[in-house]
């Protein structure tokens, strides 16, 4: 019994009282037990990941549980990392959820069902069989898709973002499926020991890592196989949004390194560049996509696209150094794509929960009905505030430590290579490049818009303060978000351990307590001590002001309006005038639609009575990709309809001719 | 490209000498403004005679700016609002925030006859008044349009240069 | 540490003059006397002894936004090697850390534009972000075409190895990174042809639109810090392509040749700016990104070049 097992357990354990708990107690009480139990659950998750990451894992196979292949757990660094970041977001959720439950998702079955999602996903890391992986990612996928379900009696948006959802991941499910069945059956066992030790035909393993990887691509919600992430993350309650745009997302990220990394040793060298390239694009994809979306949600919905690709561009990177035997660079490329997992996890955390908060208060995610939230909502104002700097990439920031890193790998990667990496990591930089501008201007639309300035709408100039537990929930995430920021030394000796262990590299990635060394190649940076010098540049300026222009006070006036009357909330730029520039110069890609509608004065055709513009910009991957797939699958199924025209004796007949059917082919072949 | 070097080579300077510092009484927060005086021009019902003048004040033969003047685009940015025309009804609010908005310490110059006792239009039906009817005047430049020179010198009057 | 300060006194004392120095010689092309090249300086003393306006409603953002902006190019004086690479802060920051301390302080101005909730303010910080993340890859792809052949981001390592090796210099690599990178530069820093620093016409700025509610003391700080950015980038790019003089030892005579060669880089660069400035119209908005898609492409170059000439 080591501690990460008594950990890991006692998180279960909590899941399930709190399942336990929401059906049987009060329902004014129900949110609060469920909300503590979650919390517990995720803070034991916390201490759990930790000490597998220090080490001290577990291995236990219980045959008794499922039948046929048992149920086979075992926690190792790498697992202990990603059990770590969902015990994390789960404890940030917990609290959080007991505020928010409180308007209508006080549910029996929803307050029950979300300890069940947790524990679904704490155990995805810690399978160690393959059936096991598959039943508790099975486990996930069903109650995260009714979680997001939860509110679909009050907005119809809900059932088609369920329906999405539902299909893809069960699509993703079924790609996972064939991979992992087709690895086992020719491993000859179900636990993860022996496909390690087996060896595939190349061509084999080529075919089993892109089934996983579609599978795992599609629930980290990378592009092309994004399309339900911008649906199903907005519209589930905003604890389940951080839950799954912080948590379950990562989950993606764990099966491509388990699988491919870890299981299949590498592999092909080809692998890796296609992840790369994946990684590259989505990252690209999804940050135009959330520069132009006015819903805040929807934005943070892509942005988690991004950041996967970010993501995925490091563990592309990581496995083609590996591959090309940089066994020290990879173990950097890999460190600095956990590192970004976990700053992601922390940063979208605070940033579905604020806007969770914006939601409650103002009853919209629309950036164009928002602003002027600083007077009402001055605590969830300056919490995403540190959210948005978190996630684009500026120092004091936590993005920017892990892109920097990224950014450090690429540079150093470039010289020992060969054509194809020379010309593939120099796209990668830009890539990155262009989606940290991207980002930039995206969360300076999203804060600047959806907080700063007047109000545009009644419900946001009426907006107060959110319930204490849910600001108790914000205030913590942003707390491990500066954290991150400023000391990621107390994080990246571990996330630097775990990558070397997958990669095998032999040297810690990093050194340094302050200033953040590279160890193996050159570069450093001071994340603390950059910080220190902005506050005390802010602190001297200040100073240096007050005692060279002191001789007139600062005065309170009205805004200069032009001298005409007051500037009005429609006279602002808003979310969509925001990114117009943007949407222009990308006009290519994103494809928008125009409508204009000419309304001719019924005496003369010269004479216009209005004009009415419309512009809406779809996933463009949405519908060159989809709607013809979605159009022929509704056309057979019109077909299907054919046959089932709802007589009996119809049906009676088809069961009968079937019958009939299956007796002459076994007469036949026997 | 090479056409405007020659141009440029062969035009050289076009601004004038500057003339000897005229003797002005000292404005207000001329201890302040020395030096440097920003200009926001606000005009409050001209009828564009004294404009193609300041036009031509801070175009290249007068050059103001040599003097440490300069217009800019917004009152905040403002030390001198340089006001021109009768003040006309709808005007008159305007031109009111107008100097509310610029920061203190702050001057005001009527610039033509208009802005000093309407001229022409005084008394007409639209016409709320001299500008100093609305706001504190500082320093008046007279004449319909006055020349330019005369501009020049009230802006040096401010700046001290 | 004297180095460092050195540095903070060039920048903050010597920016000022290199923008009076640019308008002079912009006015001496134009037929002009020009205000002199301490104008500036004035300029600020006056603005320093004015009242700063909060407008009502708006946030602290708009507050302190000047002061972070001003703490950004401070920041950056400091730890570019611009007269000494022996400096004691060289690894707390690198080439990346420097490019995303000047992309925080357009961050900062563009709220405080966006806080301000006039049309203006939003159209600068909209434009100014657009800006801002078309020039990051050319930046950072810039950046590695640099730093691939010395193995480091650090600026110091960086410095030395030019000096050690001069002939690099004129390498196509560091042509084409030195003209992609200007392009940049000219972008970020608010000149022409991508903004008109002198323009008095709202719907054309860029810059100017996001400050235009800033007053006294307020604005006399974003004054100082835009001047402040325009010499850091020039320095950078001096110091980039053309080290020479930057003192690598710490006796007074090298700072010293260190101080003058850094004064003459930088005044040089900004007349020649100031020169071709008056040959150029501001392009339209849109036609910016052709520009800076262009000066990505040599960046893109610059870098093969560094793979297949190394």
């Amino acid at each position: 019994m080591t501690v990460t097992m008594v950990a890991f357990g006692l998180a279960l354990g909590l899941c399930l009282a709190a399942v336990l708990a929401a059906a049987v107690s009060p329902p004014e009480r129900r949110s609060l037990v469920v909300g503590v139990g979650t919390a517990g659950s995720g803070v034991a998750a916390v201490v759990a990941g930790v000490a597998a990451m220090a080490g001290s894992g577990f291995s236990l196979v219980l045959p008794w549980v499922l039948p046929l292949a048992g149920v086979r757990l075992a926690l190792d660094p790498l697992g202990g990392l990603f059990v770590a970041v969902v015990g994390g977001v789960a404890a940030v959720a917990g609290v959080y959820g007991i505020g928010y439950s409180g308007h209508g998702l006080n549910g029996r079955a929803v307050q029950a069902l979300l300890p069940g999602f947790v524990a679904a996903m704490l155990l995805v890391p810690a399978a160690d069989g393959v059936g096991t992986f598959l039943v508790c990612w099975e486990l996930m996928a069903v109650t995260s898709l009714l979680l997001v379900l939860a509110e679909h009696r009050r907005r119809s948006e809900v059932g088609e973002a369920g329906l999405w959802y539902g299909v893809m991941t069960h699509l993703g499910f079924v790609a996972i499926l064939v991979g992992l069945l087709t690895f086992a059956a020719h491993a000859g066992s179900d636990s993860f020991a022996a496909l390690r030790s087996a060896h595939l035909a190349p061509a084999l393993a080529s075919v089993v890592f892109v089934a996983t990887l579609v599978g795992f691509a599609a629930k980290a919600g990378i592009a092309p196989l994004h399309a339900w992430l911008p649906r199903a993350h907005p519209e589930a309650p905003s604890h389940v949004s951080a839950l799954m745009s912080a948590g379950m997302v990562n989950l993606g990220v764990y099966g491509i390194v388990r699988v491919g990394a870890d299981l299949l040793g590498g592999g092909s060298r080809w692998w890796w560049p296609l992840v790369l390239l994946l990684g590259a694009v989505s990252a690209v994809y999804g940050i135009l996509q959330a520069a132009i979306s006015s819903d805040l949600k929807r934005l943070l919905g892509y942005s988690t696209t991004e950041n996967m690709g970010l993501v995925l561009i490091g563990v592309g990177a990581a496995g083609m150094f590996a591959a090309d035997g940089n066994r020290a660079l990879a173990g950097l490329a890999l460190a600095a794509a956990l590192l970004h997992v976990v700053n992601h996890a922390a940063f979208k955390t605070l940033l579905f929960t604020a806007a969770g908060s914006v939601l409650h208060a103002t009853g919209t995610r629309d950036l164009d009905a928002l602003g002027g939230l600083r007077p009402g909502m001055p605590v969830t104002t300056a919490l995403f505030g540190m959210g948005a700097l978190a996630a684009s990439a500026l120092p004091p920031g936590a993005a920017f430590v892990s892109e920097w890193l990224l950014l450090q790998s690429l540079v150093h990667g470039l010289p020992p290579s060969g054509v194809g990496t020379a010309i593939l990591l120099p796209l990668a930089v830009a890539a990155i490049a262009l989606t940290a501008g991207l980002s930039v201007a995206t969360f300076v639309k999203a804060f600047g818009v959806g907080f700063l300035a007047k109000p545009r709408s009644e419900a946001a100039a009426r907006a107060t303060e959110s319930p204490r537990t849910m600001l108790a929930g914000m205030g913590l995430a942003g707390l491990v978000c500066v954290l991150l920021a400023v000391a990621p030394m107390v994080v990246l000796p571990g996330v630097g351990a775990v990558a070397g262990g997958v990669t095998g590299a032999a040297d810690p990635v990093v050194r340094g307590a302050i200033t953040l060394e590279l160890s193996t190649v050159a570069g450093s940076l001071s994340p603390l001590l950059l910080a220190l010098a902005l506050l005390a540049g802010v602190v001297a300026a200040a100073g240096a002001v007050r005692a060279v222009g002191a001789r007139h006070a600062r005065r309170t006036a009205r805004l200069w309006d032009c001298g005409g009357g007051p500037l009005t909330a429609r006279m602002e730029y808003t979310a969509t005038s925001f990114a117009e520039p943007l949407q222009r110069v990308f006009d290519n890609v994103l494809e928008p639609e125009d409508d204009v509608d000419v309304t001719h004065a019924r005496e003369s055709a010269y004479l216009v009575e209005s004009v009415e513009y419309r512009r809406r910009v779809p996933d463009r991957i949405e519908r060159r990709l989809y709607r013809p797939v979605v159009a022929v699958v509704a056309a057979w199924g019109r077909a299907g309809r054919l046959l089932a025209t709802g007589s009996v004796h119809r049906y009676l007949g088809y069961g009968f001719y079937a019958v009939t059917g299956v007796l002459i082919l076994l007469a036949v072949t026997r | 490209m090479f056409g405007l070097w020659r141009k440029i080579w062969r035009t050289g300077r076009v601004a004038e000498p500057a003339p000897a510092r005229p003797y002005t009484h000292q404005s207000p927060g001329s201890r302040v403004l020395a030096g440097s005086v920003q200009v926001r021009h606000v005009d409050a019902g001209s009828c564009n005679g004294c404009e193609v003048e300041i036009g031509s004040a801070f175009g290249p033969v007068y050059d103001a700016d040599r003097y440490g003047a300069r217009l800019v685009a917004s009152p905040r940015h403002a030390d001198a609002l340089l006001v021109t025309g009768p003040v006309t009804r709808n005007m008159a609010e305007p031109l009111r925030r107008t100097f509310e908005a610029v920061p203190a310490p702050k001057v005001v110059v009527a610039v033509g006859d208009c802005a000093r006792n309407c001229g022409v239009f005084a008394g007409a039906y639209g016409v709320a008044g001299a500008v100093r009817d609305v706001v504190p005047v500082d320093v008046e430049i007279e004449g319909c349009p006055p020349r330019p020179e005369q501009i020049v010198a009230a802006l040096r009057g401010l700046t001290g240069r | 540490m004297i180095g460092a300060v050195l540095q903070v006194i060039m920048v903050v004392g010597g920016s000022p003059l290199l923008l009076g120095l640019m308008r002079q010689v912009r006015a001496k092309l134009e037929g002009r006397a020009g205000a002199g090249i301490w104008q500036p300086w004035r300029d600020l003393r006056k603005l320093f002894g004015k009242e700063a306006i909060t407008p009502r409603r708006t946030s602290e953002v708009f507050r302190y936004a000047p002061l972070v902006l001003f703490a950004t190019a401070l920041m950056v004086a400091v730890v570019v090697p611009f007269v000494t690479t022996r400096s004691a802060v060289g690894p707390v920051a690198d080439l990346f850390a420097v490019v995303a301390l000047l992309a925080l302080g357009t961050v900062t101005l563009a709220l405080a534009g966006l806080d301000t909730g006039t049309a203006f303010g939003g159209m600068g910080a909209s434009r100014a972000v657009t800006i801002l993340a078309l020039v990051e890859p050319t930046l950072l792809v810039a950046i590695l075409a640099l730093s691939v052949r010395v193995g480091s981001t650090n600026l110091a390592t960086i410095v030395s190895s030019t000096l050690d090796d001069p002939g690099r210099v004129i390498s196509p690599v560091t042509l084409l990174a030195a003209v992609a990178l200007l392009v940049v530069i000219i972008a970020e820093a608010g000149r022409l042809p991508v903004d008109n620093p002198a323009t008095h016409l709202e719907l054309t700025m860029v810059h100017e639109a996001m400050i235009l509610e800033y007053a006294g003391t307020d604005l006399a700080l974003v004054e100082l810090a835009s001047a402040m950015r325009l010499t850091v980038f020039l320095g950078l790019l001096a110091t980039l392509f053309v080290p020479w003089g930057i003192a690598t030892a710490a006796t007074p005579a090298a700072l010293a040749v260190g101080v003058a060669a850094f004064a003459v880089k930088v005044g040089l660069l900004g007349v020649l700016l100031a020169a071709g400035e008056v040959f150029l119209a501001k392009v339209r908005l849109f036609r910016v990104p052709e520009l800076l898609a262009g000066s990505f492409l040599l960046a893109l170059l610059a870098v093969s070049a560094s793979f297949f000439l190394a």
